[in-house]
């Protein structure tokens, strides 16, 4: 007997773009005589994949096209993608905002969407009516939200001003107050979209706390959407990534992950070699290059983690500088700063001429975990001006190396991997 | 094997719709709900009023003063030997219901867009709910009519109610029903064509007059152009309006074919209110 609670057949979702004006109700007109006369929509047929940068012909788009997916019993599904992938489409069509095109979905639980917190509340009623008002729309009948009143009052901090009218809170306040009265939701299946992205660091921290509780705790079943990596890693056990409204990659949670990222950073060059192409000297300076190079001096984008690896910059000086620093930040895949290094200069003029100038650093060994990893690089006169604006250059990759100098596949957690000395001393009073 | 899975699934989401698709089960979970918006449209309204709940008095009362000062003093409309202020509050607490019912269910999708946008929950409860405690707000208004039926009787005139009292709530639901049903086709169409909403206000400005409140059926007969006075006899809200003074004043006749008619019309309005509203509930927040 499978497991399966949820399943998405075939959706997708016809938008129309542009407004609605009157060609609205012709576009009406003909569909329904389409419909008399027993033929297929005629709008269907039309419609592009979901692309919002390019311009595109049709008057109809494709917001989602054949999702199909499966959710177990117990499962965190996270759902990532770019903006307007689909992913809040997606949320909608299965919390029964709206209907899909075709396709159909299937349940055999109750659903309880998040896709966004505090969904009716009224400035006027008291916090306490509102926790009751804002949970029956949720789904929760009128005892159940009487059973959890003190846990969810409690949860939210807000006892002092529960008797209050919502309208005298503070933003942050009403937040914490609208969450509290979600996390207490108990519907089989729970579709969250980014709604942690709120209220201040602690109480984000205890968001992301009941999430977990739900999910691992309970054995919920949960469908996530959301742009924080590190939180769909954190919580999800299996993930979908969308793009244009289309399903491109299903697996589990790290290669989802691991596939969303490596497709959003392949603009960046990976042969070691970045050469900038505008040749502006606008501010009198001008970025010519950045290139990688291993211990033997070749260039690459590959290294060992007993490599060090030398990040050499060109760049021209149109005029001469009082002062100026080259910054090199080392970036994770998640686009956490690693390392920050910036650029010495003599004290005098010698080094901030006009002319064309080459400057190196080296990145130290047995340093970087195994993993891909973003080089950005700026440059700006400290505290006067930035002369050229931080930005991604070049990416690299590690190969961790075994204590005997094979390449291993056992990944260690952690961004860093420093090689550092372990002493074991047998104790002298043991026996 | 597949057709026992199919049975498993609690339901399904998916663009093809029944007619109407009214889950009673599901209205049912959703009572509380239904319970706690008519609590709110009921605490909310008057919040940071002075006057509060007398506003619901004080609204029809001086409309009534109004329209008999208008209607009856300067027009000298005759009211079958009714004091004309009970006469005029008969039939605009009566119209009222009517009237907020209808414009209260009329915007329910525009209004409620950011709620429905976002949660579940079946729609039907949002005009119900309106409904509901409009029904509140009527037997306030019930209750100062009442007050001056008492006040006139005791200084002599002659009212009674007719045999038909017993029809008072079916009066109301006809109304209800009415206002209900008018008010979901226009919140289906006001989804995608916003050109109704305006028309919505001064519409029904315009059918209080041809739906006999102000001024006795008989009097249209003989004072109106031949053809406006069938639109006023004909259109249903005049047979609803005009019963209502009938059952409690005992003014003109109870006409069973006009009360049939009316029954009639309220039901189809309703019914195709539910399946135009049904079938705009499941996608109107893309077009809202």
């Amino acid at each position: 007997m499978s497991n399966i609670i949820l399943k998405a057949e075939n959706i997708s979702k016809q938008y129309r773009l542009g407004l609605v004006g009157t060609g609205t109700i012709a576009d009406d007109l003909k569909r329904w005589c389409y419909k008399l006369l027993g033929k297929e929509d005629p709008f269907l047929k039309i419609g592009e994949a979901n692309d919002r940068s390019s311009n595109s012909s049709a008057n109809y788009v494709w917001a989602l096209q054949n999702i199909n997916f499966e959710v177990n019993k117990g499962d965190v599904l996270g759902i990532i993608g770019k903006n307007g992938a689909g992913k809040s489409t997606l949320l909608k069509l299965l919390s029964r905002v709206t209907s899909p095109t075709t396709g159909e979905i299937k349940t055999k639980g109750r659903i309880a969407s998040l896709l966004e917190v505090g969904t009716g509340f009224h400035p006027e009623l008291t916090g306490r009516e509102n926790i009751y008002l804002n949970g029956a729309i949720l789904g929760m009948t009128k005892s159940e939200i009487s059973k959890k009143e003190e846990e969810i009052i409690e949860f939210s901090g807000c006892l002092g001003y529960i008797d209050t009218p919502v309208k005298r809170y503070s933003s942050g306040m009403r937040v914490r107050l609208a969450f509290a009265v979600a996390a207490h939701l108990e519907p089989d299946i729970l579709v969250v979209d980014e709604v942690l992205a709120v209220g201040d660091a602690e109480f984000q921290k205890k968001a992301i706390g009941k999430m977990q509780d739900i999910s691992r705790g309970d054995g919920r079943t949960v469908l996530f959407v959301s742009h924080n990596m590190a939180a769909v890693r954190n919580l999800c056990t299996r993930a979908i990534v969308l793009e244009h409204g289309e399903t491109v990659f299903e697996g589990s949670t790290d290669e989802a992950v691991d596939y969303y990222l490596q497709k959003e950073n392949s603009k960046l060059s990976s042969t070691g070699i970045y050469t900038h192409k505008e040749e502006d000297l606008q501010n009198g300076f001008s970025l010519k290059s950045v290139k990688l190079f291993n211990s033997n001096n070749e260039n690459q984008s590959l290294f060992l983690s007993d490599e060090y690896i030398t990040v050499v910059v060109e760049y021209v000086l149109d005029k001469t500088f009082n002062d100026i620093r080259i910054n090199l930040k080392v970036l994770s895949k998640n686009e956490d700063i690693i390392v920050f290094t910036t650029s010495s200069h003599s004290s005098d003029e010698t080094d901030k001429k006009a002319g064309n100038y080459r400057t190196s650093v080296r990145l130290p060994k047995d340093f970087f975990n195994k993993g891909q990893f973003k080089i950005a690089i700026n440059a700006g006169v400290p505290g006067i001006e930035v002369l050229f604006p931080s930005s991604y250059v070049l990416d690299f990759q590690i190969e961790k190396l075994t204590p005997s100098g094979s390449i291993t596949n056992t990944v260690f957690p952690g961004i860093t991997a420093p090689n550092l000395e372990w002493n074991v001393t047998k104790l002298a009073h043991d026996k | 094997m597949n057709t026992d899975q199919k049975d498993q699934w609690l339901y399904t989401i998916s663009s093809k719709r029944k007619l109407i698709d009214l889950n009673f089960k599901e209205i049912w979970r959703y009572k509380d709900l239904l319970i706690l918006f008519v609590k709110r449209d009921i605490t909310t309204l008057y919040k940071q009023t002075i006057l509060g709940p007398l506003w619901y008095l004080i609204q029809p009362l001086f409309t009534s003063v109004v329209f008999t000062l208008v209607f009856n003093n300067l027009g000298a409309i005759k009211t079958e030997g009714i004091p004309p202020l009970l006469f005029n509050l008969a039939g605009i607490t009566a119209w009222n219901y009517f009237k907020q019912c209808l414009s209260g269910t009329s915007s329910t999708f525009k209004k409620n867009a950011n709620i429905f946008g976002k949660v579940y929950f079946p729609r039907v409860i949002m005009p119900i709910s309106i409904i509901i405690s409009n029904l509140l707000k009527f037997s306030i208004q019930v209750v100062i009519f009442v007050g001056f039926y008492i006040y006139y009787v005791s200084i002599g005139k002659d009212i009674q109610p007719s045999s038909t009292l017993w029809l008072f709530p079916v009066y109301i639901i006809v109304m209800a029903l009415l206002g209900l049903g008018v008010g979901m086709i226009i919140s289906s169409l006001t989804t995608k064509y916003r050109d109704i909403t305006v028309l919505v206000g001064f519409a029904l400005q315009l059918l209080m007059y041809m739906s006999a409140v102000p001024y006795p059926v008989s009097e249209a007969k003989k004072k109106f152009p031949e053809m406006v006075a069938t639109l006023v006899e004909y259109n249903p809200l005049t047979q609803v309006i005009e019963g209502f003074r009938h059952m409690l004043l005992g003014i003109g006749e109870f006409n069973l074919i006009g009360f049939l008619y009316t029954l009639g019309i309220s039901i189809i309005l309703f019914i195709l209110g539910l399946i135009i509203f049904n079938k705009t509930e499941k996608t109107f927040i893309d077009t809202v």
